[in-house]
């Protein structure tokens, strides 16, 4: 069985581009929800002086993560802002003093066993960086380790534009070598498979090299076609297994984890640097010059494009991350977080709202959604209020990767069906879950 | 600055609209049109212009009068009449042409919904409404190029022929193949239908389950009943039926083994009809009829979302 899929334009325009530090920006916003799960809490106060890699806000609860500064300054601002998701979050402002001193603080570690490693891995504030932003120790801290068969690399960039993955396997081979023998030796993985797209020979040329030094480490190659980069569709097509609905992929005995995290991970073992900058590919139609960057965390959207050579017009719509599943942002003043791998600015053109039309029952998104979802149906059962059919239907299993809106011809926006209905579904089961308990 | 655009992703779209399938449907329709002209003559071309442009004037006033979104710019219209068009005789009277369309679009299409809704093919259902209404004009086929309506010779199509056994008025492969025979304007060109059909299969815009099927089914059929194969597989409606009306989208069901199924049915209809039942053919029927299953099939064929195992 193949999984569908849709062949997007891969726009990968800054794969050459080498890249580059930008210069300290005056101020950065830090907010303390990077991360899936419970935000950090604020442990700094106005007027305090921090230092490059200090702790700023540290991880609360089971599922959190530390945050630390990304520039040397003083603390001018404890504030709450408006997340791109909604949500209100305390966020850490300061004001930098351009020297970039690194905190005193800062050593190699020296994990002994497995409960130091994840200690690391939490003390480097590192998560999910494809985009998801999970905490990487609350996905390391494995209770049965004999049960990872497999850890599968994320390294499929299947979004258009981006290029930060691909610029990581390039030049942090050496990294990704580093964070792969640490997994080995700590949670005693024996077979790795880095999952790349076709679309990227120069980067499948240097894993494979990596590869043929490292014991039980394999490349696999997947075709260029949208979105290979999902956790489930990448599990499949690299070890044949399909992740349950609801569950893990540790159900079916493997860890997913992305390159770029894999390769944070070795380079923190390597320098002690917690994650407080990142790679950032910088495109779309309304950049002067497609390139990619290293920004501190926190950095205004504004200030990374006009360092990176600024727009070429008026920017229409800004994405956190590529076009398939980026979020817009509301305006140029947010910051970049520790997920962001990518900034892309639409111009007028790219970004003009297209005309829905009525649906012609072509069937094209149930034929090209990788789970093999009808969203016709489950528009049709939101539209109803019916969360019986919603449930039926496993609208819940949706990962929202844009397929079906992608190949729709007219242009009817599913994904945003989709999500209303999971949301309705929620409702319908929590009621239904209610009912049952007052019984 | 002006304020940023934010919506849901994706925020990448196909080129592909419902307006350039359609666009496509027409680029394939255009060899059948141009093969019908070269064998019927001039009027079939105007039977062609009075049915596409009676459709599209009839959903554009319907929809006005409705107060409804104007759709005509989607060209599903110009489909429709281009279809029912190819579906009668050259000989229709004009106005009888005029009533079919405005049926297809008003009756079959827009009193259900419009684009997208309804359950039967409009093209079909018209003609199979002319048939029943106009049994004598519908059924008056000439023999390509003898039309000048006071002398025409009237003729038989090969079906009717070979239903009746008389074989003395069956044309060659070669005739049935380039169309040299009579019959409606559109079903007659083997040829040219099968272009259409190489460019919507190239273009994606049908798959091959559908069209397969059905005229597989016709031939296997054949062949088990006795009948000349290649002479049922080309002779009728059945290359025209089954390439462009068995996969309209609305009115067939979505998933490969659905369109299978509907194909299948569809070829067994029609054999029955064309060897067992009272009308030389019968495709015309079997789509209808295979249309008013499709919701059933489509159920029973749905995909079964990728739940995987049991949570452990």
């Amino acid at each position: 069985m193949k999984l569908h899929g849709v062949k997007v334009p891969h726009k990968k325009n800054t794969a050459e581009s080498v890249p580059v530090r930008i210069p300290v920006p005056q101020t950065v916003c830090i907010p303390m929800s990077m991360h899936i799960g419970k935000p950090a809490k604020v442990i700094v106060k106005r007027g305090d002086k921090v230092k490059v890699g200090q702790l700023i806000g540290e991880a609360d609860g089971f599922v959190s993560s530390n945050i630390h500064a990304s520039v040397s300054g003083t603390v001018s601002k404890v504030d709450e802002m408006v997340t791109s998701m909604g949500t209100k979050v305390p966020c850490v402002v300061i004001e930098s003093d351009g020297q970039q001193e690194m905190y005193e603080g800062v050593k190699k570690p020296e994990p002994t066993d497995f409960d130091s490693f994840i200690e690391t891995v939490k003390l480097s504030g590192v998560v999910g960086l494809g985009g998801a932003g999970f905490p990487s120790f609350v996905k390391l801290k494995v209770k049965d380790l004999s049960k990872i068969e497999h850890v599968v690399v994320n390294a499929a960039e299947c979004e258009p534009y981006i290029t930060s993955d691909t610029r990581t396997m390039i030049d942090k081979c050496d990294y990704v070598s580093k964070g792969i023998d640490a997994i080995k030796k700590f949670l005693g993985a024996k077979h790795f498979i880095i999952g790349i797209e076709s679309n990227k020979p120069e980067a499948i040329s240097k894993m494979k090299e990596m590869a043929e030094k490292n014991e039980g480490v394999e490349v696999h190659v997947l075709p260029s076609m949208y979105p290979q980069g999902g956790e489930k569709v990448l599990v499949y097509n690299t070890v044949g297994r399909v992740i349950p609905k609801g569950g893990l992929p540790l159900d079916v005995g493997v860890i997913v984890i992305n390159i770029t995290t894999l390769s944070f991970i070795g380079e923190y073992l390597e320098k002690g640097v917690p994650l407080v900058e990142k790679c950032i590919t910088v495109d779309g139609s309304a950049i002067k010059e497609p390139k990619n960057v290293i920004a501190p965390i926190g950095t205004s959207i504004e200030y990374l494009v006009n360092s990176a050579g600024g727009f070429s017009e008026d920017p229409a719509k800004v994405l956190y991350g590529g076009p398939m599943m980026g979020i817009a942002v509301p305006s140029l003043n947010e910051p970049v977080l520790k997920n962001t791998n990518a900034i892309i600015a639409m111009g007028k053109k790219e970004a003009a709202p297209l005309k829905t039309t009525a649906c012609i029952s072509c069937g094209a998104c149930m034929n090209h959604c990788p789970f093999r979802l009808d969203p016709r149906a489950i528009a049709l059962a939101y539209k109803l209020n019916s969360g019986e059919d919603l449930e039926k239907l496993c609208v819940d299993l949706c990962m929202e990767c844009g397929c079906c809106s992608y190949i729709c011809p007219a242009n009817r926006p599913l994904v945003q069906t989709n999500k209303l209905a999971k949301i309705k579904l929620r409702e319908y089961l929590a009621a239904k879950k209610a009912e049952k308990e007052g019984k | 600055m002006e304020k940023l655009i934010s919506n849901v992703s994706p925020h990448f779209s196909s080129k592909r609209t419902t307006q350039n399938i359609m666009l496509d449907v027409i680029i394939a329709l255009m060899p059948a049109a141009i093969a019908s002209v070269v064998i019927f003559g001039l009027r079939s071309l105007l039977v062609i212009c009075v049915c596409v442009a009676t459709c599209v004037l009839s959903e554009f006033l319907f929809e006005k009068l409705c107060k409804r979104e104007n759709t005509i710019s989607d060209l599903s219209a110009v489909v429709t009449g281009l279809l029912l068009a190819f579906n009668l005789p050259v000989s229709i009277p004009i106005w009888q042409a005029i009533f079919g369309s405005i049926t297809a679009v008003i009756v079959v299409k827009q009193l259900f919904g419009g684009i997208g809704q309804n359950f039967a093919n409009p093209a079909i259902t018209a003609r199979i409404i002319m048939m029943t209404a106009f049994a004598g004009s519908m059924t008056n086929w000439v023999y390509p190029g003898t039309l000048k309506m006071t002398d025409a010779i009237s003729s038989a199509t090969p079906l009717v022929a070979a239903a009746k056994g008389t074989t003395s008025m069956m044309p060659s492969y070669l005739d049935l193949f380039l169309g040299n025979h009579a019959g409606c304007l559109g079903e007659t060109c083997a040829l040219a239908i099968i272009l259409g059909c190489l460019y919507l299969l190239i273009r994606g815009v049908i798959s091959w389950h559908t069209p397969v099927a059905f005229i597989a089914t016709v031939a296997l059929m054949s062949l088990i009943c006795g009948k000349d194969v290649l002479y049922q597989v080309l002779s009728g409606g059945l290359l025209l039926g089954a390439v462009f009306m068995a996969t309209d989208y609305a009115t067939t069901p979505p998933t490969k083994w659905g369109k299978v199924i509907f194909g299948v049915g569809c070829g067994l209809i029609t054999i029955l009809i064309r060897f067992w039942g009272n009308l030389p053919e019968g495709v015309s029927f079997s789509i209808l009829l295979m249309n008013i299953l499709t919701p059933y099939i489509s159920k029973l064929t749905r995909n079964k979302p990728l739940v995987g195992g049991a949570k452990s």
